[in-house]
């Protein structure tokens, strides 16, 4: 696969590091693919924006951290205002409808998606709401298969609420696919 | 069946490598960012009859593991900076006594409580030089996980070996970041075991008396044997003196035994440089960003390596010397204001050809930020 590089912002609690992780994680245990997850620390970490960068790819990755995303999630109207500029021309800018009003284009595909509201209207908890914008990305980016992603899960999650992340995973996957016709 | 992989945080590889070299007893304070390892091993050490102690402060973190390591327990404490600092009293103390013991330094932004939660690699010479005394130390250091892994265990078997205090001076970046970690099986990588002496219950037992190889065989204490063990220089029974040719032949000592076989523990990885017109050298996570360059140029036809030291004290100045000896420039790639540099300068033949690419604002140091500041060098401005 070629190199993939992601920014994931949003802000605390959204769940967008526990996202990256989750990725990551597929990506080098289920994939055999190399990742580097890496995120922003101390008092920018809680509340205001948070960010996680991941990298992805077949060979060795050296330098950590992301510059230029090829795929960029927003969760909040101050991630998208701090981060959307910095989109790799020709990527993919991905914003929840319910969060952030986008308000310039960039050179980049963008997909505005009503992630929390579909998540909160057919799951009922808005806590997988991550989880149905990692459907989401793995199926635009065509990066890891959503079977990998619930493998990771299965470590990480208690069983009762497997069932849920599973439903919220496919409705991102189901999301994604729509939105890439 | 193949290894174990894992995706980790750098602090959690430190922590299995800890635990695989064989880590008993663990006495700490956390702080930002090396609290994961303190952290993990309160969970896991219990889990194995290990012990785990969170102390009051660092002073007596390193007192408790000094005191361990004696009875002989294999053990570590974890800390950054500030308590790095509070450490230094016992680190000379450890030196003196010629204890083992490892100490993790996950660097953080300083001085005093500095920058908690960002990079900096500012504790290099505080490694080195920051307890009193002429002395010598082994600091080791790692730019990925498998490295930090190899690292440590190489931390536990040093110790053992020469018998000394061993820093591990890792940083945030690594620390903190996540990546693939392949467990090695149990016997991949061999382990030293403490050296203990061979004399007798009822039998004088001299604890400071080297062998013709130089080291000193260990008698756990509180077991067969009644000695002495002080801060003060001291005589073959560990009994404090003033004579002379003593104080002349533990220093000696002290200092040879490391000093003397800086080639034996120089650990370091080399890329590209058989024919480098310019040789980076960088340790840590710079050098991630350093090799990242070195991969980038090679592709353009450039001339370009990288010295990726592990072994940071003592300070591998032959093998660098022989690295840098048709470099038409070395660049040294730190987060500091040029620690390292200092010692590649009295190390290379053409000190005038060192140079230093750094970052100080607590970010972590980018590709590009090497490339602006080699182009700058190379007469090409930014």
């Amino acid at each position: 696969m070629e190199r993939c590089r992601l920014v994931f912002s949003g802000s605390g609690g959204q769940g967008v590091i526990t996202a990256a992780i989750l990725l990551a994680e597929a990506a080098v245990l289920c994939e055999g693919l190399n990742a580097v997850q890496s995120q922003s620390y101390g008092a920018e970490a809680r509340g205001g924006a948070t960010r996680s960068d991941v990298i992805i790819a077949d060979g060795r990755i050296h330098y950590p951290k992301v510059l230029q995303p090829n795929v960029l999630v927003c969760l909040t109207q101050e991630a998208y205002n701090r981060f959307a500029s910095i989109v790799r021309p020709g990527g993919l800018l991905i914003t929840d409808t319910r969060y952030v009003k986008v308000q310039r284009k960039v050179d980049a595909q963008q997909r505005e998606l009503p992630m929390y509201r579909t998540v909160v209207e057919q799951v009922g908890k808005p806590i997988v709401f991550n989880i149905c914008m990692l459907g989401v990305v793995i199926t635009l980016a065509d990066l890891v298969r959503p079977e990998s992603i619930m493998k990771v899960l299965e470590g990480r999650v208690p069983k009762d609420f497997l069932e849920m992340n599973q439903r919220a995973l496919q409705l991102g996957v189901e999301m994604g696919n729509a939105a890439k016709a | 069946m193949g290894n174990t992989i894992k995706f980790v945080q750098g602090n959690e590889a430190c922590v299995e490598a800890a635990l695989y070299a064989g880590l008993d007893f663990f006495a700490g304070y956390p702080i930002t960012p090396s609290t994961e390892i303190a952290e993990l091993l309160a969970y896991r050490l219990p889990q194995i009859g290990g012990k785990f102690i969170q102390m009051e402060d660092e002073i007596a973190s390193l007192c408790a593991i000094i005191g361990a390591s004696l009875t002989g327990r294999k053990v570590m404490t974890a800390t950054s900076g500030p308590g790095f600092s509070l450490m230094q009293e016992a680190l000379g103390y450890a030196v003196m006594t010629e204890i083992p013991c490892v100490i993790a330094n996950v660097q953080r932004g300083g001085p005093s409580t500095g920058i908690p939660t960002h990079v900096s690699q500012g504790d290099i010479n505080q490694a080195r030089w920051g307890t009193h005394g002429d002395h010598a130390i082994i600091a080791l250091t790692a730019s990925n996980h498998q490295d930090v892994f190899a690292m440590t265990v190489e931390a536990f078997n040093l110790a053992e070996t020469y018998r000394t205090p061993v820093i591990l001076l890792f940083d945030e970046v690594v620390g903190h970041m996540r990546e693939k970690l392949v467990l090695p099986a149990a016997g991949e990588i061999p382990l030293v075991d403490r050296l203990r002496t061979s004399v007798k219950e009822g039998v004088d037992y001299h604890p400071y008396l080297p062998r013709e190889d130089g080291r000193l065989p260990m008698s756990d204490f509180g077991g067969v044997h009644r000695y002495n063990v002080t801060g003060l220089v001291h005589d073959m029974w560990g009994f404090p003196s003033t004579d002379p040719q003593t104080v002349h032949g533990l220093l000696r000592h002290l200092v040879d035994k490391l000093e003397n076989r800086a080639n034996e523990i120089a650990r370091y990885r080399e890329y590209h440089l058989e024919d480098a017109e310019i040789v980076m050298i960088s340790y840590g996570s710079s050098a991630r960003s350093a090799l990242h360059v070195v991969e980038n140029r090679r592709q353009r036809g450039e001339r370009m390596g990288l010295l990726e030291l592990q072994t940071l004290w003592p300070f591998p100045s032959e093998m660098v010397r022989q690295k840098c000896a048709h470099a038409k420039s070395v660049v040294v790639v730190e987060m500091n204001m040029g620690q390292i540099m200092q010692s590649v300068k009295l190390a290379v033949a053409h000190p005038e050809r060192v140079f230093l690419a750094n970052r100080i604002d607590s970010n972590f140091i980018t590709p590009s930020d090497i490339m602006n500041i080699l182009r700058i060098i190379q007469g090409k401005g930014v």
